[in-house]
């Protein structure tokens, strides 16, 4: 049912590779310079990267809040210095021996230093101790199989036993097809994390970022206290062509986005990445026990 | 048990007189009552479900339902349920539970249906409601694949304390179509991924998903249902012995622990920076 997401995802936001056939394109005139300007994948306009840079990789066009690595998203969210990484040395095996996964994840892990498509850890937001988890979609579009499986069950778990409050940036293209059955059982594993976290009256805040797709929508993603997405971004369990393909016409644009999951009732607010920290410091601090309770 | 391939398997399920569930409740339970809809916005004829009787004992049976021809496909969306079928079997477990009634449930999709009205009420917070939820029911839950387990449509119904599977059935992250679409651009090589993905009940029994391998006639099940069914209900007499004489809590806790110890990984040694890979320091300031 996730059939073609990655690629729909390329295509939609970065519109103009999937139909260049040749590097030639004809509104493509003059060379620019790599690393130079910013081209929104949503609305197509250019902006200079310093100015995208300093709008916190937010287009300041269209709003569209692009796709940021862990790493940045810990910066932009969590005190300065608070970060304790939990299991950042697991690494995932080959379940179903798929032909060159280990090669393929070898490469990427050189890449991108990470060691799979998530970081997970403690910190502190204005003081107030968390547990928090993040995906990075420059990770195999930040897909689930066993070592992301594994370390948000873990983060929860811990958050649970040390009766401490759970963030989750989310972004995830689905199941990681090259494990097979046991990314589906992943599914399994971190709602029932969710599960107890939840029982012993936890609270549990999801942040649903570009995109949060397939089996993390159907899962731990979709079942926090508190769902937040960011503006503009990819929020949906089918792919899109697959739907389209079912459906035999084309989408609208906004079909699956942040505002359509918030008016359809899947999303408690959409927040800006510039008050993204005050909005969850200000959540947690309705949210914190009071002094003395029994737990 | 024949020697038989992924998928050559899948021909067996996917023939066209093989049993579903409207053929196998008639034979494995008695006196059915269906309930309809999940009280919030419809009822889902691609999951059925209902209370009946199964040897004496009061049980909830929950189950997909394919179509055995044209008329009862289109009633039944091919087996591929919408948010609202997830919520009527979450609104039957929930039930059960109240009653103390073991839960059957019986898995037979290709996945979920991928469409707009099913984005637009939620399938993907359906299923996780019902992933979270099952964990958590304080009731036994046995589930069993009649023939295709895709996905997150099965899943929702297969957070179990037992998963067992028909000799041929396949449990599947993805359709082995939509497999070969994403990993080689190539719906068209379905055969092959077939093959790869490891879908079969007694690999599946290796990678610890899969608990019981429920023995089909001769060459499939549709060359004798009646026989096939029998073998069910000897499985579903033997897991609900095996079930219903433990605690609850110790229930719930074996349940988690079925799915908390799937996953292969490995922890490198410690360095002084964790991984022993560069960390990445070099973020720039946002």
């Amino acid at each position: 049912m996730l059939e073609d997401l990655f690629s729909v995802v390329k295509v939609r936001f970065n519109g103009e590779k999937s139909d260049k056939p040749d590097g030639e394109k004809k509104d493509n005139k003059t060379d620019i310079p790599k690393g130079l300007l910013f081209k929104c994948p949503r609305c197509r306009c250019v902006t200079f990267e310093e100015e995208f840079e300093k709008n916190i990789k937010v287009c300041p066009q269209c709003n569209y809040h692009s796709r940021i690595t862990a790493r940045e998203r810990l910066e932009i969210t969590v005190d300065k210095g608070s970060f304790e990484e939990f299991d950042r040395d697991m690494i995932s095996k080959n379940p179903i021996d798929f032909p060159d996964y280990d090669k393929k994840q070898q490469a990427l892990r050189e890449k991108t230093g990470l060691n799979d498509a998530v970081l997970t850890g403690k910190a502190k937001i204005r003081g107030e101790e968390i547990i928090i988890i993040v995906m990075d979609s420059n990770y195999m579009m930040a897909s689930m199989g066993s070592v992301v499986g594994e370390k948000i069950t873990r983060a929860i778990e811990y958050a649970t036993a040390n009766r401490l409050p759970v963030i989750a940036f989310t972004a995830s293209g689905g199941a990681r097809m090259q494990e097979g059955i046991v990314s589906l059982m992943q599914m399994a594993k971190t709602s029932g994390a969710v599960a107890r976290h939840n029982e012993a009256g936890l609270l549990y805040i999801a942040v649903m970022t570009d995109p949060t797709t397939g089996g993390v929508t159907a899962s731990f993603a979709s079942l926090g206290d508190i769902i937040i997405a960011e503006p503009k971004v990819l929020i949906g369990f089918a792919g899109r062509r697959v739907i389209e393909g079912t459906i035999r016409q084309k989408l609208p644009d906004d079909f699956q986005s942040a505002e359509f999951m918030l008016e359809n009732g899947f999303v408690d607010m959409i927040v800006e990445r510039k008050k993204m920290r005050r909005v969850i410091a200000h959540l947690l601090k309705l949210h914190k026990p009071k002094e003395g309770t029994t737990e | 048990m024949s020697e038989l391939t992924a998928c050559e398997r899948l021909d067996i399920i996917r023939h066209k007189g093989r049993p579903t569930a409207l053929d196998y409740i008639p034979m494995i339970f008695d006196e059915f009552f269906e309930m309809h809809g999940d009280r919030l916005y419809g009822d889902d004829h691609a999951i059925m479900g209902g209370v009946a009787s199964f040897k004496g004992i009061p049980v909830t049976v929950i189950a997909e339902v394919k179509g055995r021809n044209l008329a009862e496909n289109q009633k039944c969306n091919f087996g591929m349920p919408h948010p609202e079928g997830y919520r009527k079997a979450l609104r039957l477990a929930k039930q059960a539970e109240k009653f103390h009634r073991p839960v059957i449930c019986l898995v037979d999709t290709a996945g979920a249906f991928c469409g707009v009205e099913a984005e637009q009420r939620g399938q993907g917070e359906a299923i996780a409601r019902n992933i979270m939820e099952f964990m958590t029911l304080r009731t036994p839950v046995i589930s069993i694949i009649l023939g295709e387990g895709g996905s997150g449509g099965a899943l929702a119904l297969a957070v179990c304390d037992e998963l067992a599977m028909l000799e041929n059935a396949s449990y599947t992250v993805i359709s082995p179509r939509g497999f070969a679409s994403i990993l080689w651009k190539d719906s068209s090589r379905e055969r092959e991924a077939c093959n790869v993905m490891k879908s079969t009940a007694e690999e599946l029994t290796r990678l610890k998903v899969c608990d019981y391998i429920i023995a089909e006639a001769d060459g499939g099940a549709h060359n004798d249902p009646q026989l096939t069914a029998e073998n069910i209900s000897d499985y579903i007499s033997g897991a609900l012995e095996r079930k219903l004489q433990k605690g609850l809590d110790e229930l719930i806790k074996g349940r988690y622990n079925k799915f908390r110890v799937v996953g292969e990984f490995e922890e490198l040694p410690h360095s002084d920076n964790g991984s022993g890979l560069v960390p990445d320091e070099d973020v720039s300031e946002v």
